[in-house]
């Protein structure tokens, strides 16, 4: 089986702000972030970054200022404003709630008891 | 790529140009991971190949780049603005709050202008632009003879040509129409205390129906209650049922007691709802309490009794209308049991828009007072304009300093615009509060005889107007100073070491410019208010025929029910001499009468008589107006007499006798004396006994025709008045007159004793009202000159401070200074003075049409006008102008 997994519509967004936790980080870094924190599991075009922050930079979850690179450049780097720290506990909480009942349906054992009359 | 233009690179001083932001921020992407690429081992050309393929579409993702960075820019643009704008106003808000007296004074102007520009608004929307208060009101018309000499008689029809037009036509949807000829206080409600007087008036069963009014609660008339035999039925209005039945909600069905033409007890079927004001629509000024069915059938041979209204059917114009009435009317009768009476209404239904009729005659003089007040707010907004130039020439140096450090001319106007709006604003808000207490007054003037003064109240309109009116004001009044200081040359002012020197001399042109433009537009308004006061004192001075001061009248309630003409004429007579002899004998009184009508109000025409022994062309005699009158009554009105009154010997077993004017005996007898002589009505011959003078019957500003006075001992009254004269204050007597009646008769209803200088003035109140307001305004735009006249010399003294002290140090004496400026003043004035009357004499026909006995050239009143702007103009001039001549040379050559 494959193991590099698409990644499912809006998982971006979360995933982003999650990167952004620890402190601010410009787009290439993030990438490069999910990628390990992923285990090289998720394979991410590297492209669709970018319209994903711009658009939570333009809701005002995320704040940017450009910087210095740890190799001297010029980048732009991303910082979770309390808005977005706000929206990644709320992403967080439905995504373990969506997981969690997803894996219990597929690990059930045992057919469901008949319904009861009532 | 687009094309940058320059300044977006030095805005990237201050904030990020989103498009090269995002080539930035994409190409770091690529040439960070084309690095670390390398850095595992690929070659640098794959390396980069391999980035780019990891990344994915760089185009289409710089593209939506762009998008949002555009999208943040306009977001941002537009914050600016809105934070500059709120920049500005705090500005504003300090600077006026630091010089509070120009603000106050500002604010002042500003409220009474647009005031009374809101108030005006909101009469001209109610009585012209608003449609009727009825459902569909345009289909409504007025149906009325072509305009004539003679009154109300001519103006309505009889029963029979109301049935007979009404099934005839082919045009109106239904028609109606009301008894036009129910005196005030014609009815009085017994059984609850006091008999209480009571205005009653007979209409059509279906007057409401096709009117469109709705019962408030009940019902309203059947067409069986206009029909002979039926039970009375009657519908009260919302203000008489609040006032009279303290707005019992039990009321209808109830009897109540209303004595009077209507018969004893009637039964209350309906309350009509409160939006319904018959005399604000038909009768201005007056009011009516309860509404009772004509019975068409027992009014069958009273002549012309109704006026008519109608309802088109939809689609139907006016000019088919009309056809479709010249079309019938030759086949009308006046009374079907004459024969010879058909077609005598040829031509004489004229249908015309109902609002037309309410409100038409009125459409000139109310444009007038639109006109007037749009001019008071051309003068406030000149002279703030005046107001503000002069303040920013005193604050040239700020707009320098503000330019210098780069606040673009945009920005200088849109500040000085930000000061004029929120001036303007708060005038407004001001203006709206003067306006409705104006309005507040005014529709509770119940005496005004101005139509539909009821309905007056600031709506949706009036408030869209109030905003149209500040940005008008705002703009005309700041964006002149504010276009002048953004032309201003900062370098120049900067240099300047006195307060905006250089500025002055440029900015006096065209303050005096304004000046000039302030009182011309004075001047226009105060010779129309001075042409419009003439007229009014020339109404008062109008010969009325009879003697309105020291007289009085109350309405007389008495009895006279008997069995025939000939026994209820003689019981009439003996309580009408009754009363007259105890009132008589009240002191104070020096003569008293009593007539059916009074001059002023409505009347009513018999058939024209015919002097005996002479032969006319049939249709040439003119009905004259009939009054029938006791004796007594012609020396309590002050009416001139010549040949003898009537007495109490004149009753049915006498001669039948007459008094005519002096219009009807120059008909009858043209040049012979008419007294002795004989007219015949019918077969019935009626001397002659004397001559009165004309009694101006309809209104105080057109002549009379012929009239025709009855003794109440020969001829039945259709009411009675009694008329008081007193060497006392007629106030003082009103206790007396009444306690005497309710001696006599218990049922007297308690009955307004009103001065007849009430009834005049009643009848010259729309021109005083309109007189009063133009004179107003006039004086308010007099007032508003005068203070531009002042601060323009003013101004001009302080500035030219250091030039007087030289001259005078040079030797010119402080008469010569004063004069100098009085000169100056002088000749702002002058100038426009003379733009003012031409303005007046080229528009003189707009006002000619509302002066009565006045030229609208009307040489006197332009002079004293204008030396009445003179004497303004001389007044603020004059003092700037003394305190120019007491500078001293010393301090002023100090100053600099």
């Amino acid at each position: 089986m494959d193991t590099k997994l698409e990644f499912l519509r809006g998982t971006l967004d979360v995933l982003i702000l999650k990167a952004l936790v620890w402190g601010p980080l410009h787009g290439y870094a993030i990438t490069s972030l999910i990628r390990r924190h992923s285990d090289n599991a998720l394979l991410l075009e590297e492209g669709t970054l970018y319209p994903a922050l711009w658009r939570l930079q333009s809701k005002g979850l995320l704040a940017a200022e450009w910087g210095l690179s740890e190799n001297n450049r010029k980048a732009k780097f991303y910082q979770l404003k309390a808005e977005g720290r706000r929206q990644l506990h709320h992403e967080i909480k439905m995504w373990e709630a969506y997981a969690a009942a997803v894996a219990k349906v597929l690990s059930a054992t045992e057919p469901p008891l008949p319904e009861m009359a009532k | 790529m687009t094309h940058n233009p320059m300044w977006r690179r030095y805005a990237r001083f201050f904030g990020a140009d989103p498009v090269a932001d995002v080539d930035d921020e994409l190409r770091f992407h690529l040439e960070t991971k084309t690095e670390e690429l390398i850095a595992q081992g690929w070659r640098p050309r794959d390396a980069r190949e391999e980035a780019e393929r990891q990344f994915g579409d760089v185009r289409m993702i710089r593209r939506v780049g762009k998008t949002f960075g555009q999208r943040d820019e306009q977001r941002k643009r537009l914050k600016d603005y809105w934070i500059d704008s709120c920049q500005d106003l705090r500005y504003t808000f300090r600077i006026l709050r630091r010089d509070s007296g120009f603000t106050a004074i500002s604010i002042l102007i500003l409220a009474l202008a647009i005031g009374a520009n809101i108030a005006v608004f909101s009469v001209v929307n109610s009585l012209l632009l608003r449609p009727l208060p009825f459902p569909e009101s345009n289909r409504l018309v007025w149906i009325a003879p072509p305009p004539s000499e003679c009154g109300l008689s001519c103006a309505t029809y009889s029963a029979d040509a109301y049935d007979e037009f009404r099934a005839l036509n082919r045009t109106f949807q239904d028609i109606t129409g009301y008894f036009a000829f129910s005196n005030a206080d014609n009815l009085r409600l017994t059984g609850h205390g006091d008999p209480v007087p009571v205005t009653g008036l007979y209409v059509i069963s279906n007057f409401f129906q096709v009117l469109g009014v709705q019962p408030a609660m009940g019902r309203l008339f059947t067409a069986d209650e206009g029909r002979k035999g039926s039970q009375s039925a009657v519908l009260l209005t919302d203000a008489f049922w609040r006032r009279q039945f303290a707005a019992d909600p039990t009321i209808i069905g109830k009897a109540v007691n209303l004595s009077g033409q209507v018969g004893e007890l009637v039964t209350v079927v309906g309350v009509l709802p409160a939006s319904f004001d018959f005399g604000a629509v038909f009768a201005p000024g007056t009011k009516v309490d309860v509404f009772t069915a004509l019975d068409l059938d027992h009014a069958r041979d009273w002549g012309n009794i109704v006026t008519l209204i109608g309802r088109l059917k939809p689609g139907v114009t006016l000019a088919q209308a009309l056809d479709d009435a010249n079309r019938i009317t030759p086949d009308i009768y006046f009374n079907v049991k004459f024969p010879e009476t058909k077609g005598r209404y040829k031509g004489d239904f004229v249908p015309v828009p109902l609002k037309d009729h309410v409100t038409g005659a009125l459409r000139r003089s109310l444009i007038i007072l639109w006109s007037a007040v749009g001019v008071i707010l051309l003068i406030a907004g000149v002279n703030l304009s005046n107001l503000l130039l002069a303040r920013s020439a005193a604050r040239a140096k700020e707009f320098a300093v503000r330019g210098a450090l780069g606040a673009s001319r945009g920005r200088v106007v849109r500040q000085l615009l930000m000061e004029s709006l929120v001036l303007s604003s708060a005038g407004a808000v001001l203006g709206l509060a003067v306006a409705m207490i104006l309005l507040r007054w005014l529709s509770h003037q119940g005496s005004l005889a101005l139509p539909l003064l009821s309905t007056l109240r600031i709506d949706s309109h009036a408030a869209g107007w109030t905003v149209l009116i500040v940005l008008f004001t705002a703009t005309i009044f700041g964006l002149l100073p504010g276009l002048r200081m953004s032309m201003v040359n900062h370098q120049e002012v900067l240099k300047d070491s006195g307060p905006g020197t250089g500025l002055g001399r440029r900015h006096e042109r065209l303050r005096s410019l304004l000046v000039v433009s302030e009182i011309a537009l004075a001047a226009v308004l105060l010779i129309s208010a001075g042409l419009l006061l003439r007229s009014f004192l020339k109404v008062l001075d109008v010969d009325l025929g009879f003697k309105p001061d020291s007289a009085a009248s109350i309405k007389l309630d008495y009895d006279d029910g008997a069995p025939t003409f000939e026994a209820s004429t003689a019981k009439r007579g003996a309580i009408l001499q009754q009363v007259l002899t105890h009132i008589s004998a009240l002191p104070g009184v020096e003569a008293a009468g009593v007539a059916d009508y009074l001059p002023l109000g409505p009347n009513r025409q018999w058939d024209e008589p015919v002097p005996q022994g002479k032969s006319f062309e049939p249709g040439t005699l003119p009905a004259p107006l009939v009054y029938v009158v006791t004796p007594g009554f012609i020396r309590a009105m002050g009416i001139q007499l010549e040949g003898r009154d009537f007495t109490w010997a004149d009753d049915l077993h006498s001669e039948r006798v007459v008094l005519i004017n002096e219009s009807a005996a120059r008909i009858y007898w043209p040049g012979e004396s008419a007294v002795g002589r004989i007219l015949m009505r019918d077969k019935e011959a009626d001397r002659v006994i004397g001559v009165v003078s004309d009694v101006r019957e309809e209104n105080v500003e057109f002549g009379t025709g012929s009239q025709i006075y009855y003794p109440a001992t020969q001829q039945d009254p259709a009411g009675a008045q009694l008329v008081i004269r007193t060497n006392l204050p007629p106030a003082s007597l009103a206790t007396s007159v009444l306690h005497v009646l309710r001696e006599l008769n218990p049922k007297q209803p308690a009955a307004e004793f009103r001065p007849v200088r009430t009834i005049v003035d009643r009848a010259v109140s729309p021109r005083r009202f309109f007189m009063m307001l133009v004179g107003a305004f006039a004086s308010l735009g007099v007032l508003l000159a005068a203070l531009g006249i002042y601060g323009v010399i003013s101004y001009s003294v302080t500035q030219k401070t250091q030039e007087i002290g030289v001259r005078m140090a040079l030797g010119a004496t402080a008469g010569r200074i004063l004069r100098d400026i009085i000169f100056n003043t002088l000749r702002l004035a002058t100038i426009g003075i003379v733009l003012g009357t031409i303005v007046s004499i080229a528009s003189s026909h707009l006002i000619a049409s509302l002066l009565f006995g006045t030229s609208p050239w009307d040489m006197a009143t332009y002079a004293v006008m204008v030396l009445a702007i003179v004497a303004v103009a001389l007044v603020s001039g004059y003092l700037p102008a003394r305190r120019a001549s007491r500078v001293d040379p010393l301090a002023a050559l100090r100053i600099q």
